[in-house]
């Protein structure tokens, strides 16, 4: 019988499945950036699902150019201290060193983000050395699975960060599940071509002609502003949102995170949809993708 | 006594899962969002997610009170991870707002393990279940701190904590079975929901 002290169990940490498994933890729900304590405050009290902490949201990054690194350790540690939620960081694409920093930091998520100016235009981390999980931004399926190869364990579609405009993440949802959708319908041989044309493993494409889903959770970034935004990426089958500036460059961050929680929710509703869209003030002011000068989403290999 | 259908809140968090889990059992599975959805089904299971926003999101969906109302009056309920935490008479390192049903006499410590780089897995031994140990999947899970009267304790790591804890009709653990293919404690809840 059931030995209820059980003396010393042994524990496996940093496996695939706990990994994963956070992820998992996260759908349906929110992940908004902080640049201190006190947004993370109000994201959490807004019914955030996690926070990101960065030094500057990307519409700043954007802005004020230079390199943007892994944000000040006393910084994300600030965060950590005063919210209960999960705390994920960016980490340069390549930068084994600051992966490293922020593992040491116990945060609970990496991010090895498009959004922070690469350290590395040949390799992303291998993410298999690492006990903490990573997210990476994918525009396509080639793209996502190279991620997943690599031991990412949650993927996220890049769209275009900074910008508050939803249409380039449109495009690389769309992307990546159209491709998914014509994979699950591609006979044997067929997958081999698929295999080549997205530079992605055989046997990555073998699984998702047989189950129809990434085997990572999918979630949604870049360029969502409003409510109405995220139930859009959520019905075309993102299974959560990132919302980086779309939150605290509007005109009421308070009303517009918990507008953006409650839509996520109640994506498929509607009559909810229009109740919390109501009355937010300014959405953050958006760009047009053609006027851009740097496209992030071009950066990751 | 026909099949029952199983509600699960799907407001946030790992709903997916359960359904999966649910559906390899055969049992008809619901989504619960509105109150009116709560009306059709027989049990209710709380997801892993979240649980500072999914006590957020009940107060603002307006389930909050019907759903306490159900459990008051004896609705099954099986809790995973959040659920388990929503379920507790009492949450321990919770936010000073966040709201639970006290559907099952426990006080329930939020992250009691760390954070997520101490999530693990491992192998448990269940009451009830005597055939082999479950493999358990803690994910920034929580701990049982006290059990009242009438709780029965079902697993336990290290000191005795509790982590899997049944009264009546209502069964919760700090752990993940709809992460793990082992359907033994969703069935262990459908059996006992004739109570």
């Amino acid at each position: 019988m059931a030995d209820l002290t059980n003396g010393i169990i042994s524990r496996t940490t940093g496996t695939d499945l706990v990994k994963r498994g956070l992820a998992d933890m996260l759908k349906g729900g929110v992940i908004m950036d902080v640049v201190d304590p006190a947004q993370a405050k109000i994201a959490e009290d807004a019914g955030a699902v996690a926070v990101m902490a960065l030094e500057r949201v990307p519409s700043d990054i954007r802005r004020d150019g230079g390199v943007a690194r892994m944000s000040d350790p006393e910084m994300i540690q600030g965060i950590q201290e005063v919210v209960s939620i999960p705390v994920m960081a960016k980490a340069r694409i390549g930068h084994i060193a600051e992966a490293q920093i922020l593992q040491a930091l116990r945060v609970d998520y990496i991010d090895e983000s498009e959004v922070l100016t690469p350290a590395d235009e040949a390799h992303h981390i291998d993410k298999w050395a690492f006990d903490v999980p990573f997210v990476c931004g994918a525009t396509n399926l080639g793209e996502a699975l190279r991620r997943i190869s690599e031991g990412a364990c949650m993927i996220r579609s890049k769209g275009e960060a900074g910008t508050g405009n939803v249409v380039e993440a449109v495009r690389h949802l769309r992307s990546i599940l159209g491709d998914i959708r014509k994979i699950t319908t591609a006979d044997q041989a067929e997958l081999f071509d698929w295999a080549k044309r997205l530079q992605a493993p055989l046997p990555l494409v073998q699984e998702i002609a047989e189950t129809g889903t990434l085997p990572v959770p999918m979630f949604c970034a870049g360029g969502i502003a409003t409510p109405a935004d995220a139930a859009l990426v959520l019905q075309l089958g993102a299974q959560a949102v990132f919302v980086g500036s779309g939150i605290f460059k509007s005109s009421d961050p308070t009303l517009m995170a918990k507008a953006i929680v409650e839509a996520t929710a109640n994506y498929l509703d509607p009559d909810i949809l229009a109740k919390v869209s109501r009355g937010l003030g300014d959405a953050m002011p958006g760009l047009e993708i053609g006027t851009l000068e740097t496209k992030l989403s071009e950066r990751g290999w | 006594m026909a099949l029952p259908r199983i509600g699960v809140l799907a407001l946030q968090g790992a709903v997916d899962l359960h359904f999966h889990a649910l559906e390899r059992l055969g049992v008809e599975s619901v989504e619960v969002r509105r109150t009116e959805d709560l009306a059709r089904v027989d049990g209710l299971v709380l997801p892993g997610g979240e649980s500072s926003t999914i006590s957020k999101l009940l107060v603002i969906n307006e389930l909050f009170e019907p759903l306490a109302e159900r459990l008051n009056e004896g609705m099954p309920a099986f809790g995973t991870c959040a659920g388990m935490i929503m379920l507790a008479s009492e949450i321990l390192d919770g936010r000073d707002d966040q709201l639970s049903f006290g559907a099952i006499d426990i006080s329930v410590r939020r992250n009691a393990f760390g954070r997520q780089i101490d999530s693990f897995e491992t192998d448990l031994s269940v009451i009830g279940l005597p055939e082999s140990p479950v493999h358990a999947v803690f994910i920034r899970a929580p701990v049982v701190e006290r059990v009242g009267p009438g709780v029965e304790i079902l697993a336990a790591v290290e000191e005795g904590r509790p982590v899997a804890c049944r009264q009546g009709n209502v069964l919760v653990t700090s752990f993940h079975p709809e992460l793990s293919p082992d359907l033994r404690l969703h069935e262990l809840f459908i059996k006992g929901m004739a109570g």
